[in-house]
């Protein structure tokens, strides 16, 4: 019976590691350019460890990357990150849904490693998530983040030029390869998928949004209008109508 | 380690762990309304549709190494290959379509 107890959760955390592997392998590359970027942009490398280990957001390091580049001060810097990261808020409302976890600390310390690749894992698993999985599926990201961030500073050298643009597709790839299983189950999901994506390059073409505001207003614009029809259709059928 | 930086770091530390953390927070132990918690569900296909799209048609600039890409993993995970597969197979065909052009 202890056995059992014991058991159970550190499956978990086993079961979290290895769904987190192919997001080590997507960070890798982009960690690596990270720390290669900081470094020409003058942070040390205790300064871009320190990034990596703390923010933990790929895209708005970049940005800050850039930003510091182009002289902007700390304040616009932070606000910018912020506006990039305000995605996460809706991520974690979602994921708090099918989070089991009676233990509020789990969740408040947990929270910091959810990301758009360690969301997009939890949320398509089939089975209800707990803090032992998000455990493992967060400590092997992080680690592959935060250690490459490092490495590509201390080599201060890329991947040779053609692995390296090959290995851009590899979160897009996983993106993939999480949604096309329920796409082939669902035809709502299908709508969802397409009609967030339709918006999201239609904001990000014509410039409307920044990339923050477009992924968070393009999700929920597919996530309302879908689950809108949705009702409706269920209630005409409700009517006999 | 320059002051600035630091304190920069710290303030990016601040504004992307509070998103994060407050969902967990604000919606503990509360039963959200149906049509908002069907909202949600829904949240993650979403997501990743747009996640996907446009950024991957964008990743170099060859527009063609996106569609090939993204054909590639599609047609992996539509064959019902694992994750890992699909994200392996995808550098491999770019890995070949840059060495051949």
């Amino acid at each position: 019976m202890a056995e059992l107890a014991v058991g159970k959760p550190s499956g978990e955390v086993r079961k979290g590691v290895q769904a987190g592997i192919s997001i080590a392998i997507g960070y890798a590359p982009i960690a690596l350019t990270f720390g290669l970027l900081a470094k020409t942009t003058g942070l040390t490398i205790g300064e871009t460890v320190l990034m990596s280990l703390l923010v933990f957001a790929g895209a708005a390091q970049y940005i800050s990357l850039s930003l510091l580049t182009l002289g902007t001060g700390i304040f616009e810097i932070v606000l910018t990150t912020f506006i990039v990261n305000i995605r996460h808020f809706l991520m974690s409302t979602s994921l708090n849904e099918k989070w089991e976890d009676e233990q509020a600390a789990n969740k408040v310390i947990l929270a910091f490693g959810i990301t758009d690749e360690t969301f997009s894992v939890a949320a398509v698993r089939e089975e209800k998530v707990t803090s032992g999985y998000m455990l493992g599926l967060i400590s092997v990201s992080y680690a592959s983040w935060v250690i490459c961030s490092g490495i590509g500073h201390l080599i201060g050298a890329n991947l040779p030029q053609t692995l390296q643009e090959s290995m851009s597709v590899a979160l897009y790839a996983m993106f993939v390869g999480l949604l096309v299983p329920s796409m082939k189950k669902s035809l709502k999901v299908v709508f969802l998928a397409a009609l967030a994506a339709c918006f999201n390059t239609i904001f990000t073409l014509t410039n409307t949004l920044s990339t923050g505001w477009a992924i968070v207003v393009a999700t929920l614009l597919s996530a309302v209008i879908v689950e809108w029809i949705e009702s409706v259709k269920s209630r005409s059928r409700g009517t006999g109508a | 380690m320059s002051s600035h930086i630091v304190w920069m770091i710290v303030g990016m530390t601040a504004v992307t762990y509070i998103p994060r953390l407050l969902p967990f927070v604000l919606f503990k132990g509360k039963e959200l309304p149906g049509f908002v918690q069907g909202i949600l569900k829904n949240v993650p296909y979403a997501t990743l549709g747009a996640l996907i799209f446009p950024g991957i048609l964008f990743i170099n600039e060859d527009i063609w190494f996106g569609l090939l890409g993204a054909a590639a993993a599609f047609l992996a995970a539509f064959l019902g290959a694992n994750v890992i597969v699909v994200v392996l197979g995808s550098i491999a065909v770019l890995s070949v379509y840059s060495f051949l052009f």
